[in-house]
Formats: structure tokens, sequence, C-alpha cells
């Protein structure tokens, strides 16, 4: 087992691995732990709010209290803590489900494209390279704006991410595949009589993990990015439903009068993508060492 | 070289044909009919079909599609009452909202979104340039971490955070800088770029980092190479051999990316925009999408993704000259 070691022994990927893990942690306990505050993200409260002065959160930084761990939201008082571990799990969720989607889509084409004849290999490949060029904020934008309030947003970013960013997936997949393809183990495969679907899931998919993984990983910080910057936008996620980038949305309008409610948003989105970058960093130094790294 | 160019355009046009399907049909299938919000409170069934008509909106899609290609290469008329308006080519239509002409919307942000990505891309490829040098030739192992530091944060820092927190830091805090508002380059220089800086800084934070990383491997591999080893041995001055072959063997990758970059800018510029209220492209996209403005949010599309397929073929061609081994094909 090399591959942990290695990775046990760096300590940037470790630091990065256990703020990511703490993050996971909190999205996916969300309601024990605002429970144990004892808030929920949605309870105006508009007795801490100084409305001589706006709206803004009565006491220091963001009205900090027992009661309210991370002070709360100006104009409206709902609790920040509670705020922020549900934001953790929009904005996460949307990130690592648009992930999968992505690299059901993106594995799939790559390794029919690999797999597949001159005029299969063809037609993927172009449509993958019209994927790529795309602009695909300006797409997504467009994309999210037509749908409907109604319609569930987290669930429908993580699908307009994903109908739009799984052209490199395919590339690289596709890539490894034609270089597998000649390995002489899968030749072996063919001549013993295995079909395109048994090659495909017995010899290529293993071969493909290591590759696609060092991809994958920084495809997650980017898929954040992503949601955060459409929800800031106000075409992604929208209030009551917390997520990061809804949060610093709306602390646009605020950042003069309460400065703490950028802060926390901010910060921990920050932190989240600088610790998953981390991972991602470390991932692909042990998994793809031929490669340039991100730091050199 | 010919076939390759004609292969290349064609590439490119049929990149943007499908965008603009794409664009297109989506519209259609949307619920929300722009017609209704056009006519507004208190609309007769009369009065919708007749502002149906004048929107072009009672055709079927491939008829508007059709017609719509037709006004982008020929330009096409309008009815407008009695008279009939004529919208010369490229003519995107008029907007649904205003009834401008896309044309001359897109026009009035064009330079609003260049100035921010020409000015941001010049200041990321100053300080990434220079950066990555100095790192490259390792005389400041400080600067070395802080090149790695930085290119972890530029994967780690979204734009917008970055203009939320320099906006609090400069205009807020120490309030060195006022709130940005755009100026024209040609009413003031020094306003222009003094409102601008804050959106360049937090466009360069980022793209820096990945030129001075760039740079700093081209460096350290020129200068591992056989010419420099020959170069030294005839008694070339150190910063010759820097300045004529170092640096000129980094630069190669870093020119064919500049186009890329900031047709890439342009095209998420939005972000940079909306954080700090410049009336630009992207700007002019969310209000129109908010409105659906079809002819609007079609326009603004075409044209980033005009941008982006250029930009991308100028690289290629770029490529080619600059680096005699690469042969088009």
């Amino acid at each position: 087992m090399i591959v942990p070691r290695r990775l046990f022994g760096d300590r940037a990927f470790l630091t990065g691995a256990v703020v990511a893990a703490v993050m996971v942690l909190v999205a996916l306990t969300a309601p024990l732990l605002t429970a144990l505050a004892g808030q929920d993200p949605t309870t105006f409260h508009s007795e801490l709010l100084d409305s001589a002065r706006g709206g803004v959160p009565v006491g220091r930084f963001g009205g900090i209290s027992g009661e309210h761990w991370l002070g709360v939201e100006p104009g409206t008082g709902r609790d920040l803590f509670a705020r922020v571990v549900y934001g953790a799990r929009v904005s996460l969720g949307v990130a690592v489900s648009a992930l999968l989607l992505q690299l059901l889509v993106g594995v799939g084409v790559g390794v029919a494209a690999g797999l597949g004849g001159r005029w299969a290999d063809a037609a993927l490949s172009r449509l993958a390279d019209l994927v790529l060029a795309f602009p695909s904020l300006v797409l997504a934008i467009a994309l999210l704006a037509i749908v409907p309030q109604s319609w569930p947003r987290p669930a429908l970013l993580a699908v307009v991410i994903a109908v739009l960013g799984w052209g490199g997936t395919a590339r690289i997949t596709r890539g490894e595949t034609l270089s597998l393809k000649t390995r002489d183990y899968v030749a072996a495969a063919r001549v013993s009589g295995a079909g395109p679907l048994r090659v495909a899931r017995r010899e290529i998919l293993p071969g493909l993990a290591a590759p696609v993984l060092a991809y994958a990983a920084l495809v997650l910080p980017a898929n954040m990015i992503a949601e955060a910057g459409l929800s800031f936008l106000g075409v992604g996620v929208r209030p009551p439903t917390p997520s990061w980038g809804q949060m610093l949305s709306s602390a646009t309008t605020w950042f003069r009068a309460d400065p703490a409610y950028v802060w926390i948003p901010g910060g921990l989105l920050f932190l989240t993508l600088l610790a998953f970058v981390l991972v991602a960093d470390g991932v692909r130094r042990v998994l793809d060492p031929r490669q340039s790294e991100l730091l050199r | 070289m010919i076939g390759y160019l004609l292969r290349r355009v064609g590439g490119a046009l049929l990149v943007l044909f499908g965008l603009s399907i794409v664009v297109y049909g989506l519209f259609y299938l949307a619920p929300q009919d722009p017609a209704v919000l056009t006519c507004g409170k208190g609309c007769t069934p009369e009065r919708l079909a007749e502002v149906r008509a004048a929107m072009g909106l009672d055709r079927s899609v491939v008829t508007q599609y059709g017609e719509f290609l037709r006004g982008l290469v020929l330009g096409r008329d309008y009815p407008a009452g009695p008279d009939v308006r004529h919208c010369p080519a490229p003519c995107l239509g008029y907007s649904f909202e205003t009834d401008q002409p896309v044309t001359a919307l897109l026009a009035d942000r064009l330079p609003v979104s260049a100035s921010l990505a020409l000015g941001a891309e010049i200041l990321s490829l100053a300080v990434g340039i220079g950066a990555g040098l100095l790192s490259g030739l390792r005389r400041f192992r400080l600067l070395d971490r802080l090149v790695n530091g930085l290119v972890l944060a530029g994967y780690a820092l979204p734009v917008f955070l970055v203009g939320l927190f320099l906006l609090m830091l400069f205009c807020v805090q120490l309030q060195w800088l006022p709130f940005p508002t755009y100026v024209p380059l040609r009413t003031d220089p020094v306003a222009w770029a003094q409102n601008l800086l804050l959106p360049w800084i937090a466009l360069a934070v980022i793209q820096s980092a990945a030129y001075a990383r760039l740079t700093r491997a081209g460096v350290r591999q020129t200068l591992a190479e056989d010419h420099v080893r020959t170069a030294r041995a005839y008694g070339f001055t150190e910063r010759r051999i820097v300045f004529r072959r170092a640096l000129r063997g980094a630069l190669v990758p870093l020119v064919t990316l500049t186009a890329v970059d900031v047709a890439a800018i342009m095209a998420s510029a939005v972000l940079t925009e909306t954080m700090f209220g410049l009336p630009g492209v992207g700007q002019l996209l969310v209000g129109a999408v908010n409105q659906i403005d079809l002819p609007v949010v079609v326009g603004v599309t075409l044209l980033t993704g005009f941008l982006v397929v250029v930009a991308n073929a100028v690289a290629d061609l770029l490529y080619a000259a600059v680096d005699p081994r690469v042969q088009l094909r």
C-alpha cells in the first residue's frame, strides 16, 4: 500500500484532508448541529436587529452571542450558524452530485469514443469539443434563468454544472482509453472472445481509475466555485435556502454596515476550497507522478 | 496551411451554430412567455396576440430561427406599425425590453468588458512573468513559496470573493479608492484606470499565478538546455543569457495562452462586473435573463462564444508562428 503511506506523509495533503473531512461531516450532520445550537436556518429574529441602523444586528461582530454562535443575518435576523451549516450541505451537495454526473457522462462518452470505431470516435470527440468551446458561465446563466422558480434549485444547479462540464473528463478518458487499448492484456482479453462491453468494464475501467480520479479531485472545487458564482449572481440557490454563494450575494449589500456577514461565508468558502485543492494536489502527485504537478 | 485554416473556420462556425441553436431552442422550451411579460398587467387576449405578432412569436420556432440566421447575414426588415424598420446586417434583432437594436446595446457595453479583460490580462502578464522569472532563477526562496501559495489560492479563490475582500479593504477600511464606477477611457484616462484598478487586481490575483508557474517552469527548463550551456561557454553575460534565451523560451507557451485567456475573462466577466457594478456585457446578460429578453440573451451568448472561438483559433495560429517546430495540418 504505497499510495496511502505516501499521501499520509504529505503535510499539505493531511491538513487539507482534515479540513475537508470536517466540512463534509458538518454538511452531513447539519440538522444535528443546528438542533444542538437550538437554532434553525429560516426563523426570523427581528428583535436582534438594530432598526435605527437599517437592520444591522445588535452587538459586536454581527451579533455573536451564546444563543447565536456566529451572529445573525442582517435584515432578517436568521441565525448565521444554522445558515452556514445548511449552506455547507447545499454547496458540497451540489458540487459532489455534479461531479458524479460529470464522471458518469464524461467517462461513458470517453470510453465509447476510445473503443468505438472511427465514426463514433469522431462524432463523440466533436461533441466533447463543442461542450468545451461553449462559454459555460454565460450558458449556465441563460439555462438557469428560464427554468421556473418552483423547480428544486440545488438539483437543477448540479445538472446544469454537469451538463456544461463533462467535456474535460471525456477528453482525458478518451486519451487514456486509446493508450490502454493497445496494452497486451486488453488484446489478450479480446482474442479470448470478450465483447466490447466486457472489455470496457473489466479491462479498461480499472485502468482509468487513477488518471480520472486525479482529474476529478480538481473538478470538485471548480464545481463549488461554479455553484457559488451562480448563486452569487442570483440564478442559483435563492433564499430562504442557504448556500455560501447565496449568502455572499446578499452580503454585497451589507458589507459596509456588517462586515462579519461577508467574512463568515466568504472565509468558510475559501477555507473549504483551499482544503479540497490541497487534497487534489496531493492525490495528483501520488496517482500521476508523470504529469506536471500543480505546484512545482 | 490553407486547408487547415478552412477546417478551423468551419469548426468555429459549427460551434457558433450549435450555440445559437441551443440558446434559441432553450427559450422556446421555457415555460415563461416573453409576450406576457412585455404586455404587462391587465393584458387582454387581443393585445397579447398583437404583442406576440409584433415580437414575431406567432410563427414556428424553426421559421423564427431561420429568419434570425438570415438577418445575421443579410439584415432584415421589421414591421413597425405602418412603417418598416430596417435592421442592417449583422442583425441580432431588437431588445424585447427596451426596443433598442441588440447590436447597439452590445457595442455600448463591449468597451467596458474589453477594458476590464485587457487591463487585467496586461497586469497578470506583467506580474506573472516577473514573479515567474525571478522564481525560476532561484534567487529568492520566499518568492518561490509565495508563487506556490498564490497558485493554490488561484484555484481556491472565486473572483467575486477576491473582489468583495478588496472592496472592503480599499474602499471601506482604508478608503484609498472610491467605489468603482465606469468612466470611459476617452473621457478621462486617469479616472478610467483608477476605477478599474480593483477589478483588474481581483482578476490578476487569480490569473497571474498561473502565468508565474508557467514562466518558472519554462525558465528552468530552458536554462538546462544545451544552447544555454553553449552560450555560457562563449562567455555571454548572465543578463543576456536570461533575457535572450531563458525568458524567450519561457514566453512561447504564454503567447498562445494570452488570446484564449482574454476571451475567457470576457466570457466570465459577468461575475466581476456584477461584483463591482460595471456596466459591461455580462451585466447586460444578467439583466436580460431576468426579463426573458431573448434577442439580448442570444446576442450576448453569441458574442462571447464568437470571442472564445476566435481566440482559440488565433492561439493555434500564433503557436505555429512563434514555434517553428509546430506544423499546422
